[in-house]
């Protein structure tokens, strides 16, 4: 549905949506592109622009005015872009996501009363799902997304998403957290706590359970979800709100991944999913992808002819007059048989690579390359650099 | 390093996207080939382990997928349901149901119980000496201190009852050092050297698990010492590059820019493995960890055939 109408440049994409979802596998560099995008968007289309993130690279934290601490938002300051020589039309914000603070703020919203509010954060059960537990990232992440876009002062936001098992567990969050209070498992685990003098606890259900976890942990259990149940009613709402905002018109997903076998085959189920779950796809970032002259034809057969006569190319080599005059044949020799070697193993990649892509390019999805980098990112000239990339935008 | 395979339960684990289940899958091979009975068992049923062993899905039985090499994947429900018919001798015509979906229910948000269930099934398999050797493709490092230290959160939420009970013997088998250790799994990039650096740290002070070793993966070759960087430089100028033109019969300029292009990134990824080294080694005697290097293969990169690979990797490096 929405896919059809995509913007076919990443800068038509920026312009036209307010939310950007980067998602997709483990280790390629989501967050490096979600801070580029933003980065770019800020210089050029100006506006006040928000990256939020959740695990920067220190240097990449850095690059962005991130302290080593999590919490608040943070503006990039203007000496970060002086420094990389560009003048932004607009403003760069970013925010490292607190994860611990997000839970409890949300407790304070949605609690009847204050001293409600205060039990559960005081629960020890509550304190270990919102400081330790992953599947509370991924929802907090999306939950802490709408917050920010509720409140109106951004005019793009790009959400870095965070390390999940899976990149679908990012999507199927905020339904998730719906479920869970909905269930009716909730309900009947309370049982025999709201009902001391029923004599529920002989029947085997109970029975079973208390034996595996003694009955004080079933307690304290309890008391945990009659707490959170009280947050129920504002969770579930929060949580079809936030459900509404990921298929809003204004939200798109930025799929990244590297060519490689393991993530291409992550991010293509991703890429399927999106659609089927009302969300628009915006595009896919192909990140670290090897240089296209690689690819120019007879060049393996070159590299082949290079090494079978490395021997006496070396010898002709330093019996011409010129810069190898005099030098040592041997070396020059191990020297020509490593440009070909070599060129036989990355080549290889190459090509792989390339079928990958030609693969992909099958989805109605606009790419984006960005190619091996030779340096991390390291300040905000880096992020631009690999902006630059990614803004121009090309469907080969 | 050869003590590697004498553990009887190792944890490979690492940032998101490094190979962990590679590395787990070749030194399953490994360890299988050198006359140990291996199991090896991958907790996110993403469907990689199967792939690396060119086999159909793994399940929770565990299967032979290679001479002494069974493979399984993690399935909390059937652990839970395992356990109640094995420890706690319930009836085998217990409906297990409603509790497996009440356990789903409470383990979204108490702490450990999806933890405990995974890690008691992996110590049982040791304690019972089924296998003479566990490797598990873990969760990814930043997860996996939870669980590693979900015994120990059990323990002091959990004040009695046969789950109290339990968390002992397993806490006997994760602290012994020859028996139970992690291998961390990283690609010598910013990120995850960082993570590893950071794990290898957080493991020491909040688990009682050991560190077994490092496994650095995709490791590119070095193509010239200085002396042969000297020769490559008087190689490019204008004068040799025509003359190898005429002799492979086309440009070797992309033939050198692949090289140069090699001896990048090959340097940018030396200052991340040396500030690994420095961080693992700065440790005393006693704490220090060998790196073990596994190249970048380039023909392969995936399925059993890389999986092979990976194992000659790693045989090598334990030889040294």
């Amino acid at each position: 549905m929405a896919a059809k109408e995509a913007p076919s440049t990443v800068e038509a994409l920026l312009a036209a949506k307010e939310i950007v979802v980067v998602c997709g596998p483990g280790g390629v560099g989501k967050t490096t592109v979600a801070a580029a995008a933003a980065a770019m968007a800020a210089c050029h289309q100006g506006g006040k622009v928000l990256v939020v993130t959740v695990d920067p690279a220190r240097r990449l934290g850095q690059a962005l005015g991130l302290g080593q601490s999590a919490g608040g938002v943070e503006r990039v300051p203007a000496k970060a872009f002086a420094s990389a020589g560009i003048v932004p039309r607009g403003e760069l914000w970013a925010e490292l996501l607190d994860t611990k603070k997000s839970w409890d703020a949300l407790v304070a919203r949605h609690a009847p009363d204050e001293a409600t509010a205060q039990r559960i954060l005081d629960n020890p059960i509550y304190q270990n799902i919102s400081g330790r537990f992953v599947q509370s990232h991924d929802y907090i992440a999306v939950e802490r997304l709408y917050e920010l876009h509720s409140e109106g002062s951004y005019d793009l936001i790009v959400v870095d998403t965070p390390p999940t098992r899976n990149a679908i567990d990012f999507l199927l969050a905020p339904q998730r957290m719906a479920e869970f209070f909905s269930s009716r498992l909730l309900r009947l685990l309370t049982v025999p706590y709201r009902m001391r003098f029923a004599d529920i606890a002989s029947k085997p259900f109970f029975y079973v359970a208390d034996r595996i976890l003694g009955s004080q942990f079933l307690q304290d259990i309890a008391e945990f979800f009659i707490l959170f149940q009280t947050l129920s009613d504002g969770f579930v709402a929060r949580a079809k709100e936030v459900e509404r905002l990921l298929a809003d018109r204004r939200t798109t997903f930025i799929v990244v991944s590297t060519l490689e076998t393991v993530p291409v085959r992550e991010a293509e189920a991703f890429m399927g999913l999106l659609p089927e779950k009302g969300l628009h796809l915006g595009g896919l970032v192909l990140n670290r992808v090897l240089p296209a002259y690689l690819l120019e034809p007879g060049l393996a057969e070159r590299a082949g002819r290079l090494s079978a006569g490395a021997g006496e190319l070396a010898d002709a080599l330093c019996a011409t007059k010129g810069p190898m005059a005099g030098a040592d044949p041997a070396l020059v020799e191990r020297v020509l048989t490593e440009v070909g070697t070599n060129f036989n193993n990355i080549g290889v990649v190459a090509k792989r690579e390339a079928s990958q892509r030609s693969e992909l390019s099958r989805l109605p999805s606009v790419v984006a390359t960005v190619p091996e980098l030779e340096e991390d990112v390291h300040d905000l000239g880096g992020v631009l650099e690999l902006g630059r990339h990614i803004w121009s935008w090309d469907k080969s | 390093m050869a003590e590697l395979l004498d553990h009887k339960l190792l944890f490979v684990t690492g940032k998101g996207g490094v190979g962990k289940t590679t590395i787990t899958a070749g030194l399953g091979l490994l360890a299988a080939s050198k006359g140990k009975r291996t199991l090896v068992c991958e907790l996110d049923a993403k469907g990689d382990l199967a792939s690396s062993f060119e086999t159909a899905p793994t399940t929770f039985e565990e299967r032979e997928v290679a001479p002494r090499l069974w493979a399984m994947s993690m399935d909390t429900e059937a652990s839970l349901r395992q356990y109640l018919l094995l420890q706690l001798r319930l009836p085998r015509a217990f409906r297990i149901g409603p509790l497996a979906r009440m356990f789903d229910f409470v383990a979204q948000a108490a702490p450990g119980a999806r933890e405990i269930v995974t890690i008691g099934k992996l110590c049982w398999e040791v304690r019972e000496r089924h296998y003479d050797l566990v490797i598990v493709d873990a969760v990814a490092s930043g997860h996996m201190i939870g669980q590693l230290a979900a015994p120990q959160a059990i323990n002091r939420l959990v004040q009695v009852g046969p789950v109290r009970q339990q968390t002992g013997w397993m806490l006997e088998i994760l602290s012994n050092r020859a028996t139970t250790g992690v291998l961390v799994v990283a690609t010598p990039e910013e990120m995850p050297v960082t993570e590893t650096i950071e794990f290898v740290g957080r493991l020491k002070t909040e688990t009682t698990v050991g560190l077994a070793g490092i496994v650095v993966n995709r490791v590119l070759p070095e193509l010239f010492g200085t002396r042969e960087e000297q020769a490559f430089e008087a190689v490019c100028a204008p004068a040799s590059r025509e003359l190898l033109a005429g002799a492979i019969g086309g440009r070797v300029e992309p033939l050198l820019e692949a090289a140069r292009l090699m001896v990048k990134m090959r340097r940018s990824r030396a200052a991340h493995l040396e500030r690994l080294r420095e961080a693992i080694g700065a440790g005393t005697a006693r704490d220090r960890v060998d790196l073990l290097y596994v190249p970048y293969l380039f023909l392969r990169s995936y399925g059993l055939r890389s999986t092979r690979q990976v194992a000659a990797a790693l045989a090598a490096e334990l030889e040294n």
